[in-house]
């Protein structure tokens, strides 16, 4: 009778157990993800096999396929990250349109532009240094002569430089 | 028999230009100006040599034989005639040979002129022009030839350009493959020979630079020479890349126009330095400075456009092995290694004879916001080229040094990795504002002189007060800026951007401070009624700040010259752009680049989109929108070889009925190729852009729509219309001032002469 009791309470158990389980993937699942839902992951993702086309727009049978994958994941709870990890996992980094290290993505251009800020400022201070500054402005300007106010003050000097260039 | 003919043309055309390239050198060598001239005329005959080539490639094109290899791969009985002729450039083979002949046109063109005053120049502009299409006339001649027929041997059919032996003919087959339908787009048909004429029309001045160094005159004489032809070369290039967009935003069916793709790349790089040398010289013709930088930038553009060519037509995009395999990759590669190597010792021989005559006296002076403007173009190239050719690094890393060094794998990304448009949008963004503000200050510097004194003197304290304005609040909120921006990244880069626009507000405060409220007005309005989103917002008031500067300079100088010479002001803002095109001209430019800016600015930060399946009478709503199904037709049109699938939408904006789309699948059966054409509904404030989603099923039970709302796009093509007319307007031949000066020299000495 014992036996009976007991037998009968782990199939009580497991039947509970099965029906919890399914209640929970039924829950887990929740409504089929929207093509808009399947496309805001797709765009971060390349074609596998075709060449600089991102996945959202990739027309061909292969990709459509990835593409109602991503929605099986989705529905299945999967989380962006995930899939895009398993994207990784199966056709490699070259799936992300975000390379994974963007250290090196970054650091490059960061420093080249530091390096070219740093000779056009050590080059502004070799330049003007030798501050004659005092030769007429040549060509044309953007602004009306009349508002160019002129740093040279002395007449003496002006006349003698217009006289040097003149001999030029 | 016909197509032989043509190949044997082209052998000619090749010995005719090695010929033109000895005969300058041993001319020059020898001094014999007989031997220079030779080399003169057999450069002048190469073009009308090729014209001939051209012409029995496209008869071949025309008239469907199928025998050429070329022919058959690009061309079909049931393609129209025009799109036979532009299949042309449709293939590798043809793409070269189009190169060559654009190539032929520019150089006939240049040794074609008067060469009196600039003899010690001609032997080296051919020498440069004549191995630059030397080599790829000869790419054609030994590895691409669009001449080669079909042949049966016993290995299989393969195309030879001579009968191999034990071959027969293979009987040619009834029709083609055709064009790829995506290249059947007018955009796409005009598109190609602008990038190229860009592309060719830049190693003119490269080949002048080049002259001015082997010969020692690197005096600003080759600028002044080259100085139209590098302004056209910049108006094909641009105009190419915006043909480009309009192409991808008509026919690829991706939404956008831009998708930072790495063939796109490839033609921006060259476009960067061109912009950059077209600044910079400006510095060397006025003030004699940066000729060294002006050789280097030259140089670095002409090995930009080979190395695009390279990058297009060699495969390394799809991956290192296909480039390793393909004929002519690796001596695309050993080419652009030569041709740079030469081009920089060459300078590094002339260094000393190329040092600047003046000094810069502010660092708020045209020149110096020029150089400015340099670097930013450089670092924009950087983040270019890095993302360009970081994929093949790492693909070849993960081949080479990770097989064999497994430990290094802890240290370098072993696998080939992408680089997509998130990693170039960060990265260029800030880039971009700054060279903006630049835009700005451009009317308002001027040569030499521009001290700071001019736009009201540095207050420290103040200076530092207003830098520190934006830094308290976002210190205060740095946690909800942080998540508005997403990362802190981005953050950082923001707060950046604007404390240099504070920054040189202040410095510019004494000229700008009118523009400056009416750009505070216009992004007051913009947050009022259009959006919140502060970069946005950032960008908004940059473009004002532009437009504002750059119309009250063109305002006051027409004014200013209304009123002195009596004139109507708009006879005299039409005569002051006369007198003076580049500046004007230039001024235009930006003004267009704003559009530009808004349409980008527009589609990059608003764009909104969404998909659905719906049935007939069902309705998809986006932004003010409503898209409703109405009915979809299907049909073959046998003699182009197209099955068309057309659905009819009605669109509705805020429940008011605007009319019809036609959103359309197009299938092609040669070539088993799908394409979307979207229906569009433009207005300046934006595009609704529907398409036809062409993976699913499409019947009255059932189709799949994608939709977007592109805001403000349009701008970017209007933009660019006026950016054509600024180009025009600045590269417009003028009277040879040369010859006018002369001539005025001449007067001068006959006078004094009879002074004495």
């Amino acid at each position: 009778m014992s036996r009976n009791i007991l037998r009968n309470t782990q199939y009580a158990i497991l039947l509970l157990l099965i029906a919890f389980g399914f209640v929970t993937a039924v829950l887990a699942q929740g409504p089929t993800p929207s093509d808009d839902d399947v496309n805001k992951i797709a765009k971060q993702l390349f074609c596998p096999v075709c060449e600089s086309t991102p996945l959202d727009v990739c027309p061909t049978e292969a990709c459509r396929q990835w593409r109602e994958l991503i929605r099986e994941m989705l529905a299945d709870g999967k989380s962006e990250a995930e899939i895009k990890q398993y994207f990784v996992e199966h056709f490699g980094a070259r799936v992300l349109n975000e390379p994974p290290n963007r250290f090196a993505s970054y650091a490059v251009p960061a420093v080249a532009f530091l390096l070219g800020a740093i000779m056009l400022f050590r080059g502004f201070q070799m330049w003007m240094k030798p501050s004659k500054a005092d030769i007429a402005p040549v060509g044309g300007s953007g602004v009306p002569e009349s508002e160019a106010k002129p740093i040279l003050q002395d007449d003496y000097i002006a006349r003698l430089e217009e006289e040097v260039r003149k001999q030029k | 028999m016909i197509a032989q003919f043509g190949f044997g043309v082209l052998v000619v055309t090749f010995l005719v230009t090695l010929y033109s390239v000895f005969a300058a050198v041993f001319g020059e060598y020898k001094k014999s100006p007989s031997l220079v001239e030779s080399a003169r005329r057999a450069m002048l005959l190469t073009w009308p040599l090729l014209t001939l080539t051209a012409g029995v490639l496209i008869y071949l094109l025309v008239n469907d034989h199928y025998e050429v290899q070329f022919v058959y791969e690009v061309t079909s009985r049931s393609m129209p005639t025009y799109l036979k002729v532009t299949a042309w450039w449709g293939g590798q083979a043809g793409s070269l040979l189009f190169w060559s002949w654009l190539m032929s046109a520019f150089t006939s063109l240049v040794t074609f002129r008067k060469w009196d005053r600039d003899r010690e120049f001609l032997p080296w502009v051919i020498v440069v022009a004549g191995v630059t299409m030397a080599f790829f006339l000869g790419m054609n001649v030994f590895f691409e030839n669009p001449f080669a027929q079909l042949y049966q041997t016993f290995e299989g059919v393969a195309a030879y350009t001579f009968q191999p032996a034990n071959s027969i003919p293979f009987p040619p087959p009834q029709d083609g493959r055709g064009l790829n339908p995506l290249l059947r787009h007018p955009g796409m048909i005009i598109h190609p020979p602008m990038l190229y004429l860009g592309f060719v029309s830049f190693v003119v001045p490269y080949a002048f630079a080049l002259a001015a160094l082997i010969t020692g005159r690197t005096d600003d004489r080759w600028i002044r020479l080259t100085r139209r032809w590098t302004l056209w070369a910049w108006l094909f290039l641009s105009f190419g890349l915006v043909l480009g967009g309009r192409w991808a935003y008509d026919v690829l069916g991706w939404g956008g126009y831009w998708g930072w793709d790495p063939v796109e790349i490839a033609a921006f790089m060259p476009w960067l330095t061109g912009t950059a040398f077209l600044h910079s010289v400006m510095i060397q013709e006025k003030r004699g400075m940066f000729k060294t930088w002006n050789m280097l930038l030259i140089i670095l553009t002409y090995a930009l456009v080979i190395f695009g060519t390279f990058l297009t037509r060699s495969g390394v995009l799809s991956s290192v092995h296909a480039f390793a395999q393909s004929a002519i990759g690796p001596l695309f590669f050993i080419f652009i290694g030569l041709t740079l190597i030469t081009s920089v010792a060459l300078l590094i021989h002339r260094w000393d004879s190329l040092r600047g005559e003046t000094e810069i006296k502010s660092m708020l002076s045209r020149e110096a916001l020029f150089l400015l403007n340099n670097l930013l173009f450089m670092s924009i190239l950087v983040v270019c080229f890095w993302g360009v050719i970081r994929p093949l690094l790492t693909e070849l890393s993960a081949d080479t040094i990770c097989k064999w060094y497994p430990v290094a794998q802890n240290y370098l990304t072993c696998q080939k990795i992408t680089v997509g448009p998130p990693y170039y949008e960060l990265a260029n963004s800030p880039l971009f504002a700054i060279l903006v503000l630049l835009m700005a200050a451009a009317p308002l510097s001027s040569w030499g002189l521009t001290s700071i004194t001019k736009f009201g003197k540095v207050n420290k304290i103040a200076m530092a007060s207003i830098l520190m304005a934006p830094v308290i609040p976002t210190a205060i909120w740095w946690d909800q800026l942080r998540f508005e921006f997403g990362n802190w990244t981005t953050t950082i880069i923001v707060l950046m951007i604007v404390e240099v626009i504070l920054a040189f507000l202040y410095l510019f405060r004494g000229a700008m401070w009118q523009a400056t409220i009416g750009a505070s007005l216009v992004t007051a309005l913009a947050f009022a009624t259009y959006t919140h989103n502060i970069i946005a917002l950032i960008a908004f008031f940059l473009v004002a700040l532009v437009l504002l500067v750059t119309l009250r300079e063109l305002y006051r100088a027409a004014n200013a010259r209304a009123q002195a010479q009596d004139e109507n002001f708009l006879v005299a803002l039409w005569r002051l752009v006369e007198r003076n095109r580049r500046r004007y001209g230039g001024y235009i430019i930006h003004i267009s680049m704003m559009l530009m800016a808004v349409g980008i600015l527009g589609i990059e930060i608003f764009q909104v989109e969404t998909q659905g399946r719906v049935a007939a009478g069902e309705k998809i709503n986006l932004a003010n929108y409503t898209i409703e199904y109405r009915e979809i037709a299907s049909w073959d049109d046998n003699p182009k070889g197209v099955n068309y699938t057309r659905a009819v939408v009605d669109i509705y904006e805020n429940g008011i009925y605007l009319g019809e789309l036609h959103p359309r699948k197009d299938y092609y059966f040669e070539s088993q190729q799908p394409m979307s054409i979207p229906g569009q509904y433009a207005t300046l404030k934006d595009d609704l852009y529907v398409l036809l989603v062409d993976w699913e099923p499409a019947s009255m039970e059932g189709a799949t729509f994608k939709v977007y709302v592109n805001p403000l796009v349009n701008w970017l093509w209007l933009g660019s219309l006026l950016f054509l007319v600024g180009i025009i307007i600045a590269a417009w031949p003028e009277k040879d001032p040369e010859r006018i000066t002369v001539r005025a020299g001449r007067r001068v000495q006959e006078t004094s002469a009879a002074d004495d």
